[in-house]
């Protein structure tokens, strides 16, 4: 069993109107200074079979099929 | 014309399209389901508006590798007229038959309400029963509906005469990027847009600015 972590966050430029209503809600809890807040999602799979490199491309294609919309969003892979 | 309309679990504005279509067109569309893997032989296909799987994901990211949809892009790339209103737009960027993304409107709330509707490009299969730069009324009720595109799309849409729809006169409701509310594709004959035409098509609706739309797809305007 091999599991992957995917995490896939908005594009640089890519406006976060959520990341920055979360930004306002941290200057409102009193912690200062904190600025360019972005949201993002993390995806959990787990994966049948040991080969960590065959792994990581499945999930890389499942990204960029599905968990990604590679139009505003980046996403990266990581295979434990 | 023929029409067919695409249901989805989660859509909710299918039977006021098939209304709109059987109303304006004068014969009920065909329905095709999620799992069809082929579309009969028609001039239009529509994809309502509604909650596709719950906005799973992202808003249309299910629906659009859905079998059906495979299907739509083959009677897309063949030239047949296809509309995506609201969500059915969201799952038509999904699925690449149209360039760009939807995301949430800047103020974070869902918006339910009208809108000025400018007509960007009348010579299209959609609005040629409206004049350039007419102003429709149109209403809008939707969460994710701020599009937005990569300069070098944007610039492309905007040279191309690919933007259709634009609010105007300050109505934009979501923050989407020049205006924009609705695209055509690059060959003309795919249509996305937030608005809701179908919800303005008799008196009873309070108006029929949303009427010149259908006309147009379905032959029946000149």
């Amino acid at each position: 069993m091999i599991k992957a972590r995917v995490t896939v966050t908005l594009k640089n430029g890519v406006l976060d109107p959520q990341g920055k209503a979360i930004e306002g809600a941290l200057g409102a809890l009193g912690f200062d200074g904190v600025s360019g807040v972005r949201q993002g999602k993390v995806f959990d799979l787990e994966l049948e079979g040991t080969d960590k490199a065959k792994a990581e491309a499945e999930v890389k294609a499942m990204c960029e099929q599905l968990l990604a919309n590679t139009v505003i969003e980046n996403y990266s892979v990581t295979i434990s | 014309m023929k029409s067919a309309v695409v249901l989805l679990p989660g859509l909710n504005r299918d039977r006021d399209m098939i209304a709109a279509l059987t109303k304006i067109g004068g014969r009920a569309p065909l329905t095709v389901w999620q799992t069809d893997t082929e579309i009969p032989d028609v001039d239009l296909i529509v994809i309502p508006g509604g909650f596709s799987y719950g906005d799973y994901l992202r808003c249309g990211a299910i629906a659009a590798r859905m079998p059906v949809m495979k299907a739509v892009a083959e009677k897309a790339a063949k030239g047949v007229l296809v509309m995506g209103v609201c969500n059915g737009f969201q799952i038509l960027l999904e699925a690449g038959l149209l360039p760009g993304a939807l995301m949430r409107n800047t103020s974070l709330k869902f918006v339910c309400r009208e809108v000025k509707l400018e007509v960007a490009n009348a010579n299209t299969a959609f609005t040629r029963a409206y004049q350039p730069g007419q102003i429709l009324r149109c209403p809008v009720a939707h969460h994710d509906g701020n599009y937005f595109a990569d300069a070098e799309t944007l610039a492309r849409l905007e040279g191309e005469g690919q933007v259709a729809f634009r609010y105007a006169e300050g109505t934009n409701p979501n923050g989407s990027i020049n205006n924009i509310a609705g695209i055509v594709s690059e060959k003309g004959n795919v249509l996305g847009m937030m608005p809701h035409p179908e919800n303005l098509i008799e008196a009873a609706h309070g108006g029929t600015d949303g009427r010149g739309l259908f006309e147009s797809a379905l032959g029946i305007a000149a």
